[in-house]
Order: structure tokens, then sequence, then C-alpha cells
């Protein structure tokens, strides 16, 4: 992995951003779960967001991601106000969710839909698909029942199924067939926003492969701004232009993804992607996972939330949160030391030595492969037969 | 690799990992038609795990037999069940008299036919009572929380301390002793076990994820509870009112035995049985054929509710 350069990597690619307005802003937000006074003691506190300022521009695709129970769904879920947050504001284009009021704001949810994980559970099974995808469209009001139909048959194909499928139900259809019908559900209230909890998760990797491409697709010709909660590296990577990784209720780092995953700064960031499996037998580490387990979050630590498990910890962190400081390039880095842990060279992870026999091993495979490529360039037909062994 | 098997792996292949360079530009998906696998048709499985059920097609036919006696009193009746005739006193079974006569020379065939009409009147009133007024509290409470579901629980709780019979007939005795009372009074009683079953499953169905999708298209509370709580709240309510029916007949016959229900001379099991149980000796037949009819149509309905409750469970595959 590069260690960082003085100016960090510029912003690769056809994603790169261009500075839009945004479309969301968070700032502050909390949500406390529990808590409440019961007969005799107080339900346990669970602080499952603790203070997160962000923003999501529009038309990017934001990634939210780390370990179960790090608080990303919730904070989704605050995002576009399907829960209320304990404290904190959501600006949505200029409008502070919290201060609307509950019709208002029930005519703007339209705009802000979500994908669920589960597309087992995310479907009524009592409602036919048609009900499903012209619901929304019903809830706008001023269409006939004729126009709802044509906009059903419009929608669906859109999300690649077949229109003559509106009248059948939820559980004549297949998972990934399913998750289609719950993004033409959300693609039906006509949404600016979209967040994707864990869309794809719950789907076999083949399908899982189709539903990414039809969420690219479709963002890019509905000019749509995704949020996706995830914990799959490979699928952020794949889909998301700018990434904020979350530990224990709070964003530990925010930056574009490919700084993010070329360089992480955060050391938990870092512990993160080594955990990554390499298929490569050359460039294999030996993986130094952390110790321990996510502290609770009714009782979380104090300072630094990663410092108990963070092999960079010093007393600092044990006493002061530090502060989501704003790094090159628009990242964003809540540590004391990163800039100590990039300079002393950013992966920590010790590279295991390869044994003799295995780079014996490797140098032969690579002189088999150099001479099969080789052999193929001089090949003109196309090889019918089964691939040669070497 | 053939050629589509390539092109296929080019389309879908998004999961690059951490050292590979490109993303694969996004292809545009072509339609999907349903899956080649046949999938299983949920409601199709209910009914045909229902039919397969012998004990409960059997309950659905004792049922059925009782229901149509019920309905078709006055044209299967032979005799007019008040009529008294005092050439026939106890007079065993014959021919003439298929289960013979009560004291006052009365057919107990006729009798029973008319008194199936009471037992199910009482049966299925007393639950659509408790139905009607339990599940909208029901739903209330678990769709709502907050103090409106702790009233509404800790009132059922209260009602459900004090034995089912006791306030039937607490209830039967203040209302005044007939029919409609005695069904009003076993229909309350039996009210919280609707909300509370209603409750339940009303907090079951609101975690999940469709009803929050519901919200985030803006539908407003009272469609979410009517078109997706309480279509998904039914079916275990259904099978709850079949079980409880066979409850309220019981209670119906009981509250008439005690003479909180049916009047006399007006037929009814439970108040044949109250006069019969004076001449258990010298004419059986009077008692055991009301209440081999009650114990037949209580094991129907329960029989029935089972078999529901089996087709209709989805956890069982």
């Amino acid at each position: 992995m590069a260690p960082l350069t003085q100016n960090g990597q510029a912003p690769t690619g056809r994603r790169g951003p261009t500075a839009p307005p945004p479309i969301l802003e968070a700032s502050g937000l909390v949500k406390h779960f529990g808590g409440k006074r019961m007969l005799l003691k107080r339900s346990p506190l669970v602080r499952a967001v603790n203070g997160i300022s962000m923003s999501v521009k529009e038309g990017e695709t934001l990634a939210v991601v780390g370990e179960s129970g790090c608080g990303k769904s919730t904070l989704g879920r605050l995002l576009i106000r399907l829960l209320e947050p304990s404290a904190g504001d959501v600006i949505y284009r200029g409008r502070n969710l919290g201060n609307l009021t509950p019709d208002e704001l029930r005519r703007l949810r339209g705009e802000l839909q979500i994908i669920f994980q589960d597309p087992f559970a995310s479907l009524n099974p009592r409602m036919s698909v048609s009900d499903i995808v012209s619901e929304p469209i019903w809830l706008k009001g001023g269409s006939s029942r004729g126009e709802r139909r044509d906009k059903v048959v419009e929608i669906l194909r859109t999300v690649g199924l077949r229109p003559d499928m509106a009248s059948r139900y939820p559980h004549e259809f297949s998972g990934g067939q399913r998750q289609r019908i719950g993004v033409a559900r959300a693609l039906a209230s006509d949404p600016r926003l979209i967040l994707g909890d864990e869309p794809v998760s719950a789907l076999d990797v083949s399908i899982q492969a189709q539903i990414v491409n039809l969420l690219e697709e479709l963002k890019e010709r509905l000019k749509l701004t995704l949020i996706i909660v995830a914990h799959d590296l490979a699928v952020i990577r794949h889909m998301s232009d700018r990434v904020a990784v979350m530990y224990l209720g709070e964003v530990v780092e925010l930056a574009t993804t490919d700084t993010l995953y070329d360089a992480p700064l955060h050391p938990y960031t870092q512990a993160l992607f080594a955990a990554i499996p390499q298929a490569s037998a050359v460039a294999r580490h030996s993986i130094k996972p952390l110790d321990g387990d996510v502290p609770s979050p009714t009782n979380p630590p104090s300072g630094c939330k990663f410092h108990t498990r963070c092999p960079h910890a010093k007393p600092l962190c044990n006493e002061a949160r530090p502060q989501l400081e704003a790094v090159e390039g628009g990242r964003r880095v809540a540590c004391h030391f990163w800039r100590e842990i990039a300079a002393a060279g950013s992966d920590p992870r010790p590279i295991a030595r390869p044994s003799a026999r295995l780079e014996k091993r490797l140098a032969l495979y690579t002189a088999c492969q150099a001479g099969r490529a080789e052999l193929l360039s001089h090949r003109s037909s196309t090889p019918t037969a089964k691939d040669q062994t070497c | 690799m053939t050629e589509t098997a390539a092109a296929r792996a080019g389309k879908v292949a998004p999961r690059t990992d951490a050292d590979a360079p490109a993303r694969p530009e996004t292809v545009k998906i072509p339609e999907i038609g349903p899956t080649d696998e046949p999938l299983p048709e949920k409601r199709h499985r209910a009914v045909g795990k229902f039919l397969a059920n012998r004990a409960a097609i059997v309950g659905g036919v004792v049922v059925a037999v009782f229901v149509l006696l019920a309905v078709f009193a006055p044209l299967i009746a032979p005799y007019d069940p008040l009529q008294t005739s005092f050439l026939a006193i106890r007079k065993a079974p014959s021919l003439a008299h298929f289960f013979g006569t009560d004291e006052l020379g009365r057919d107990i065939f006729s009798r029973m036919a008319y008194g199936a009409r009471a037992s199910l009147l009482a049966g299925v009133v007393s639950v659509a009572i408790a139905a009607v007024i339990g599940v909208p509290f029901g739903l209330f409470a678990g769709f709502f929380g907050g103090w409106v579901d702790m009233v509404v629980s800790r009132v059922a709780d209260a009602m459900l301390s004090i034995p089912f019979l006791i306030l039937a007939i607490a209830l039967a005795a203040f209302l005044g002793p007939t029919l409609t009372n005695a069904m009003i009074a076993i229909g309350i009683s039996q009210t919280p076990i609707f909300a509370r079953l209603a409750r339940a499953q009303t907090l079951a169905v609101k975690a999940e994820d469709y009803v929050e999708g519901a919200e985030a298209i803006g539908l407003p509370n009272r469609w979410i509870v009517a078109r997706y709580v309480f279509p998904n709240v039914l079916p275990p309510l259904i099978v709850q009112a079949t079980l409880t029916i066979a409850t309220a007949i019981i209670a119906e016959a009981s509250l008439s035995f005690l003479g909180l229900g049916q009047q006399p001379p007006d037929p009814s099991w439970g108040s044949m049985l109250n006069t019969a149980k004076n001449f258990m000796g010298q004419a059986p037949w009077m008692s055991i054929f009301p209440g081999a009819a009650i114990f037949l149509l209580v094991l129907g309905f329960n029989l029935l509710g089972d078999g529901l409750r089996d087709a209709l469970d989805p956890r069982e595959s």
C-alpha cells in the first residue's frame, strides 16, 4: 500500500468530485435508544449514533461502512428521517427536516427513499406487485387508474422486470427479483436520494452484481444520489464516490473512495482493509487482526473510542475525543496521531516472508505464465481446446 | 471459456478485490422473466395443507352438518319443538321420536335442531362482538404504543384475571337472563383474548421492513394499519376466532344450564340438559343427545381451528 504523498492523491477517474452543492447535511446527529425509566431501574442507554456531522453531495454515491452494530443503519435512517434524532439536525435541500410539520414531512418523504437489506421482509406479502409499485404514485394523487398502470409498467421495465408479472405476489419471486421490486417501489415516488441499507448483502453473489449494476445505471439515468450502507468493502469500492468509515457510533474517516483505499489514515480503517482477503499469492500478508471485540455501545470507552483496540494508542487517546479534522483533498479523519502513523508507514502489518519452497514455485509459475502468454499471442484462431495446463 | 461465458463474466463482475485496477462499466440490465424453477404458491399450499389434514376435514364436516341442521331446522324437525303432548311423556327413542321425548312430551330431536340455532348463534355472534371490540383496540395499542398500549393492556389483563365463566355469569345476571344478553356477556368476556392477540401480532408486523417502507413513502398511519398491518395479522385472528367459537358454545350452554341464557320454553342444549338432569335415571336419552351435540359441535370447531392453524402457519413448510 502506497504511503501518503505530500499532495495526497489527485481525485481520479470519471467520478471526480465537481463540488456540487450538498443535497443533505447532517450536523451533530445523535441517536440514543433506551434509557427510559422502567419500574425500578433504567433500561440501558445505547448510544447508537454519537455526534455525526457530514454532508452528502448531490449526485454522489456515499458509502457508510463499519462493523455490525456500529450504528451505520441507524445513521442512514436518521439521514432520511425514518428515525427522529435525539439531537442534531438534518438539512435537506435547505430545509431542516426537524422543523417540518408531520404533513409537510409526509409530502417530502417520497424524495428520500430506502432499499432494504432483506428482500423477503421488505415487501408486503398481501399486496400484488402492481399494488406495491402503484401505491406511492396513488399517494401523490392526481393520477387516474390508467396512468398509474402505465407508470407501473414503465417502472417495472426500468428495473428489469417483465410488466406481465405485475399481478403476481411477492412470494412468487426469487430474492433478486424481489430486490428489484423493492427498487421499483422506491423509484415509484420519484426520489432524489435513495438509501440502500445493505442492499445486496442478503443476495447471492451473482445476483449482487445485477442489483449493483442496476443501482448504478438508475443513478446515472435518474440523477439520483445514493447512500449505501454496507460492510462489503468490494461492493463499496465498486459503487461509491466517497466512503465514511464508522466505529461505535462515530465517523472516524471520510474520504473519496480511491484515496481511502489507497492510503487509509485512521488505524481502524487500516485494520478494516487489512481484513480484506487477498486473492493473490504474491501480495498476501499475514494478517494481524484486531484484538478484542467492539466495545458495547451502552458503555463506550472514554476519549477515542478505538483506543481499546488501537495498536497505536497513547495516553492522550484515553482522555480526549479526537475531532474529525480536515485533511487535504476534502478528506477527514478523527485520530490524534494520524500524521505520525502515516509518517511511520501507513501499513503496520508485517509482510510474511514466503518460504524458499514457495518462492521457487512462484518463480516457476510466473515463468510458465509468461511462456503461455507468448504462446497465445502467436495463435491467430480462437482457442477452442481446453486450456493447456503448464 | 466460451464466448458467452466470457461475455457474462464481463457483465456481472463488480466484486473487484482491492488489487483490481479498473471498475467494470455498468451495463444495461436485460429484462428478466420469472425464474426457471417453479416457486411454491403459498396460498395454494395452505389450501392443500388443510385438505391433507383428515382431522380438519372431519371437523369441517361436523360443523357443516350442524350449520345445515340449524338453518333448515323447520324443514328437518318432524315436530314443533314447543308442542307438548301428555300422551308421549318421556318416551324412549323410537321411529316416531328419533331421540325420544322429554318430561312434557316434546320431541327431543326437534328441540335439538332448533337448539343448534341458539348454540351456533351464540358462538358466532359472541365471537363477532369480541373480535369487533378487541381487534381494533389491539391494533391501536400495538401500533401506537405509549400510554394507549398501557391502558389497553392493563384493562385486558384485569379482565383476563377474572375466570371467564364467572365474568360471563356476572354480566348475564347483571344484564338480565336472555339469549341476547348471554351472547353480549360471552362476547365481552372474550374481548381481551382478541385484543391481546391483535396487539402481539401488530407488534410483530410493525417491526417488518415493509411497514418502514410504507412510512418512507409517506403513507398516513391509518393506511399503514389498514393495508399493511391488518391483512398480516388476520390469519392468526381467524384461527383464534374458530377456536373461541367452541369456547363460546360451551359458555352459552353453561349459562342456559344455569338459567341465564335461553329461557324456557325456547330450546337450547344447555337448558335441555338442565331439565334432563332430574330424569337421569328414568330417561337418560334426555341428557345424552343434547350433551353429545355439544360435545360434537365443540370438537368440530376445535378440529377445524387446529387445521386452520396448521395450514396458515408460515413457519412450517
